[in-house]
């Protein structure tokens, strides 16, 4: 087994590959309005750095995000068409799943990335491999008492240290805690997810009013 | 004709995703997936819903234009794609798309402009591009006209819109008239049956002193705005024919005029009209008019050819490869103000970045 991971639906863009026992290399680099530049050549560092060719990938892996979309969009697409070309398949795996695992946490906490807008995108875990609700995306202060006195995790948390004064890294998902997550809950005959988008939101889009009325009156 | 280049182009900077692929010249295939139907109702495109629809539709196209093209993926010489302009995130998803492709097939990346892409497209219907060529190239996102001497390393603007695009114009009309969205073929059914002579609407731009080959639409829509207006407030049935017919004449006699006039100052003796409005009926029939009387070979693609494609990317982009222009590089950003100069965004350290890579690529 090869994993070939990735992720940019958060700050970071994040690469590492996976033999199913060990992540084998790893990048990865905080840059958020640069996704799409940086993914290529970071998957291209990893093999190298690995030795190996991308045709000796047998999975990709991608985070689903939820995340900001222009972000998110760069390594769906990549894993997507990664798959076309090499004829592998493309598992996603829910990002805030990623940065839970690489939390490390045997009891229950809270992962919450930036949403921007002043909002969190979050969802509640029993320990490191178990979410207990589905992502969302909401205000800080409107779910202060769902979080309540709970660990938290990812950039949302510690961007709001109101709502989560027990926030803490990681900051950002890693693309080997989520190969890692993927290697084992595929060892485990878990089905992963399709790699389609968690965009959580409907798209902005302003039907435009009546046309201007533009005699002078 | 085996050993022309074998091109893919990738095209989403707007709201079709379009996957072509061709040899030199020919055209093999030109998938589109269009979003139209989904921005229908907003009277306009809306970004994320085009870059949303981009992401889905990608991979099913790439794979219809392959068995349309009846080749595989592994027999291309490289692979296109539109860096701009256009909408960013849209652009952003056809870039994502283009790199890994070609990464993963080991093949050369091009990052090409969309405009350029629009007068290449022309060799798939007509043959190689005359040199120098005059193109007028009009749509819901630009009106230019421009002079290329090689399409692959030399595009100069003569002129372009001052203020909206041609299309746009023709979008704001249908929708004050109640016509609905994308509003170039609907006006263009409805004058067919108007009179262009019923209304004299104003034409931008086309006094002493103004620029010889710019355009301005702006004027002319708040005119036909206003005039329709007027009728509706004295409770006059609005002849939606005549105003159609009337309103087109004002955008396309403009057009023609100045390409015309172009074409003629330079001593070019071709004019190709390529994008959306180039399906307009009676820009291709005033174009040919002119032209004639002019004495100019006038080139315009089939209207499936002129609408936004991958076919006109893999154009370009087989062009660039016979040319032997460098391949872009794998940080290619999209770039949705891509200046219309820059046919192509060649890499900055091709070789280098490509030697570091071929250990990774098939062999
Ligand atoms: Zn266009």
């Amino acid at each position: 087994m090869l994993l070939l991971a990735l992720d940019t639906a958060t700050p970071a863009v994040t690469v590492a590959l996976h033999d199913g026992t060990d992540v084998i290399a790893s990048c990865g680099q905080v840059d958020a309005r640069r996704h799409g530049e940086l993914l290529l050549p970071a998957v291209d560092r990893v093999l190298t750095e690995a030795g190996l060719r991308l045709d000796a990938v047998t999975g990709v892996v991608v985070g689903i995000g939820p995340g900001p979309y222009t972000g998110l969009r760069v390594g769906l697409m990549t894993a997507d068409t990664f798959g076309l070309a090499l004829g592998v398949p493309v598992h996603g795996v829910c990002t805030l799943d990623g940065l839970a695992y690489a939390a490390d946490l045997d009891g229950p906490f809270v992962v919450a990335t930036d949403a921007r807008r002043k909002e969190v995108y979050w969802a509640r875990y029993a320990d490191s491999r178990t979410r207990l609700t589905d992502p969302a995306v909401d205000r800080p202060a409107d779910i202060a008492a769902e979080v309540a006195g709970l660990p938290a995790v990812g950039a949302g948390a510690l961007l709001y240290p109101d709502t989560f004064p027990r926030a803490h890294e990681p900051e950002h998902v890693s693309a080997a805690a989520l190969a890692a997550l993927a290697a084992e809950r595929l060892a485990a005959g878990v089905e992963l997810p399709a790699p389609r988008p968690l965009y959580l939101r409907r798209p902005d889009a302003q039907v435009p009013k009546n046309y201007k009325v533009v005699t002078p009156k | 004709m085996a050993d022309e280049p074998l091109v893919l182009g990738i095209e989403t900077s707007c709201d079709e995703t379009g996957v072509g692929v061709v040899r030199g010249t020919t055209l093999l295939a030109d998938a589109v997936a269009s979003s139209v139907d989904e921005h229908a109702r907003f009277g306009g495109v809306v970004p994320e819903v085009a870059s949303r629809a981009h992401l889905e539709a990608m991979v099913p196209t790439i794979r219809r234009a392959l068995k349309e093209a009846g080749v595989s993926a592994r027999d291309l010489d490289g692979i296109a794609v539109t860096a701009g302009p256009g909408l960013a995130g849209a652009l952003l998803v056809g870039v994502s798309a283009a790199k890994a492709y070609a990464y993963a097939l080991g093949k050369p990346l091009y990052g090409v402009n969309h405009l350029a892409s629009h007068i290449c497209v022309d060799q798939l219907e007509h043959g190689p591009l005359p040199e120098p060529t005059m193109a007028l190239l009009v749509s819901g996102g630009h009106s230019s006209l421009l002079l290329s001497s090689d399409i692959t390393s030399d595009v100069r603007p003569m002129g372009a819109t001052i203020d909206d695009a041609a299309g746009e114009a023709f979008d704001k009309i249908a929708r004050v008239l109640d016509l609905g969205f994308p509003g170039g073929p609907v006006i263009d059914r409805y004058a067919r049956e108007g009179d262009p002579a019923a209304i004299a609407f104003p034409r931008g731009l086309t006094g002493p002193r103004d620029p010889a080959y710019d355009f301005s639409f702006s004027g002319l829509k708040t005119a036909v705005a206003r005039w329709i207006e007027a009728k509706r407030a004295a409770g006059e049935e609005v002849p939606v024919r005549d105003v159609a017919a009337s309103f087109q004449e004002a955008v396309v006699d403009v057009l023609t005029r100045k390409a015309v006039r172009a074409c003629k100052d330079e001593g070019v003796d071709h004019l190709m009209i390529g994008g959306g409005v180039a399906a307009n009926s009676r820009l291709r029939a005033l174009a040919q008019e002119r032209c004639e009387a002019a004495g100019i070979r006038l080139r315009v693609p089939r209207p499936k050819l002129c609408t936004d494609n991958g076919a006109m990317v893999a154009a370009l982009g087989a062009e660039m490869v016979a040319r032997n222009r460098a391949a872009s590089d794998w940080d290619l950003p999209a770039d949705s103000s891509l200046p219309v100069t820059d046919p192509h965004v060649p890499g900055r350290s091709h070789d280098h970045v490509h030697e570091v890579s071929k250990e990774n690529l098939y062999s």
